[in-house]
């Protein structure tokens, strides 16, 4: 087979053998459910203690703040939901941003039907959300402010503090998406002022099916899968024990070489951005350069459209993504580059490359080579490069 | 999710390029919603296509469309060329998935938009053509911006 390289991290990433290898004796072994009477099975419960206590450790939480689910779109649906019911009485307002994942935005679409009101707050040209508009969003009825950690396309890290600062100083509870974040960013939900927080295992190297959700103490969250008294009782369905377990331990050892991992990373991501702004003209850099998360490139080309550029880079045997309309199957390119104000034209023309510890400075040179070329044969082949080159022709 | 046709016709797209002094060329399309097919047609006394070329900004599906619609028309009559439809041009492809059906809408309609810009030049008119409507120089034309 010829070589490989992934850099869609972003999507998800390869569960690492030690996480398996932590996992796989709960599958043929310790297979028992934990909420069973014989000691076989209920030694289990001692596991889950552990797991919840190595993902709490992590965050500044407690253990029994951890309440796992089946992914980070199940913690964000339920925290936007749950909020909505438990506290309908003090109020029915939610603010949010036009750049949270579908998961986030998906939901408070779902409650704008049940009656809530949902404010969606703009972001500047970088992606970040602007806290004097957060602060006039604000409203008596305000019962929830839920804000992405970092963004899952253009990698912006949002002012996570300062956000959970205004809200609690209006007393309205803050949850943050961090399913890109956790593992990459070091996060503290005390300083953060965070009472709510998702996070998934696959994104850290972890397996796919299993997340979280953090809840601190006192805040009144109904239970969100009904039918039994797992999870504090407020997620019902028998634990998931090889998922826990892995992604206890897939946080773990992401916690344990995050600085000289990132380090590493954030240094193959500006070389990579060096090379192709000075490399590939008419390009543009989506998101900030210096708020950014560690492993996120995301550029726009113009004159061409991404679709055709993944197929090209796939021929190649690269891995990207992008935010083009025909990725998504809808008409509309990715709310995300819109938002930030890219015309839909050049917003159809981006990439997203994702890097991960494994990446290499050769395999990042070998995708900038091979994008050059790509990208040019795309712009030949495109009328809007042509009448672009006329144009600068008759000027 | 592309049959092997479409991704020989994307890999290796028949016809790329442009015609100078073309007998007609058409643009169908829209930058926003991320394809614009531009099709050139060199056409004989006779009616006859001797030449085609494309250029396309779009999809692999895009791009395979056109392609096809290109060696679809080379080498007919005009009458002929009418009468390859987008369902001809799927079908040569082996079919497109569904969210993709309206890039060979595309191709048709770009093959019709440069016959009546031949039909225009020549002061003729061709049985069944209509004025093209998604003409993107009759519209919406990509905004330029600079960076």
């Amino acid at each position: 087979m010829e070589r490989q390289i992934y850099l869609d991290h972003a999507a998800t990433t390869r569960t690492a053998p030690e996480v398996v290898e932590a996992m796989l004796p709960y599958f043929t072994e310790y297979y028992g459910n934990p909420s069973s009477v014989y000691g076989f099975a209920a030694s289990n419960q001692t596991v889950l203690a552990d797991s919840r206590e190595q993902i709490a450790g992590l965050l500044g939480a407690k253990r029994e703040e951890i309440y796992f689910t089946a992914g980070g779109s199940e913690a964000d649906n339920w925290a936007l939901i749950a909020t909505a019911e438990a506290y309908g009485k003090k109020g029915k307002h939610i603010i949010t941003s036009k750049i949270e994942h579908h998961a986030v935005l998906h939901t408070c679409a779902y409650l704008e039907k049940h009656g809530i009101e949902v404010t969606y707050l703009d972001v500047d040209e970088n992606g970040i959300v602007d806290l004097e508009q957060l602060k006039a969003a604000i409203r008596e009825d305000t019962i929830l402010i839920s804000i992405m950690f970092a963004n899952n396309e253009i990698g912006t890290i949002q002012p996570i503090a300062e956000i959970g600062q205004i809200a609690h100083a209006h007393g309205i509870l803050f949850h943050t998406d961090a399913v890109q974040a956790f593992g990459q960013l070091p996060i503290d939900v005390n300083t953060c002022q965070i009472d709510m927080l998702s996070a998934s295992g696959h994104k850290l190297n972890g397996p796919k099916g299993i997340g979280f959700l953090y809840i601190r103490k006192g805040v009144k969250i109904r239970s969100f899968i009904h039918g039994g008294a797992q999870e504090r009782k407020r997620r019902a369905g028998t634990e998931n024990v090889p998922g826990i377990v892995g992604i206890a331990a897939a946080a773990k050892r992401a916690a344990a070489d995050m600085q000289e991992r990132t380090d590493r990373e954030i240094r193959l991501r500006d070389h990579m951005i060096g090379r192709i702004e000075r490399e590939i003209p008419y390009c543009r850099l989506n998101g900030d350069r210096k708020k950014r998360l560690p492993n996120n490139v995301n550029f726009s080309f113009r004159f061409i459209e991404g679709e055709s550029l993944l197929i090209m880079l796939d021929m190649k045997g690269i891995c990207a993504s992008s935010g083009s309309a025909c990725t998504s199957g809808s008409l509309d390119p990715s709310h995300v580059l819109l938002a930030i104000g890219l015309p839909a034209e050049i917003a159809h023309g981006s990439l997203r490359m994702t890097l991960g510890a494994e990446t290499t400075e050769e395999e990042v040179d070998y995708v900038v080579d091979v994008l050059k070329e790509i990208v040019q044969n795309l712009r030949n082949m495109s009328p809007l490069y042509e009448d672009f080159l006329q144009k600068q022709h008759q000027e | 999710m592309y049959t092997e046709k479409v991704m020989d016709h994307f890999q290796n797209p028949r016809n790329v390029g442009e015609i100078e002094n073309a007998s007609g060329v058409g643009t169908v399309g829209n930058a926003k919603c991320g394809d614009i097919m531009r099709i050139y047609l060199d056409i004989d006394e006779n009616q006859i296509i001797r030449d085609v070329k494309f250029k396309t900004f779009g999809c692999g599906a895009a791009v395979a469309t056109s392609s096809m619609a290109t060696e679809l028309v080379k080498g007919k009559n005009i009458q002929e060329a009418m009468a390859v439809t987008n369902r001809a041009v799927m079908e040569a492809l082996d079919g497109l998935p569904p969210v993709k059906v309206h890039c060979s809408l595309l191709a048709e309609e770009a093959i019709h938009a440069a016959l009546w810009d031949y039909a225009q030049k020549h002061g003729i008119q061709i049985e069944g053509l209509e004025k093209p409507k998604s003409d993107i120089h009759e519209g919406e034309e990509a905004e330029e911006e600079d960076y």
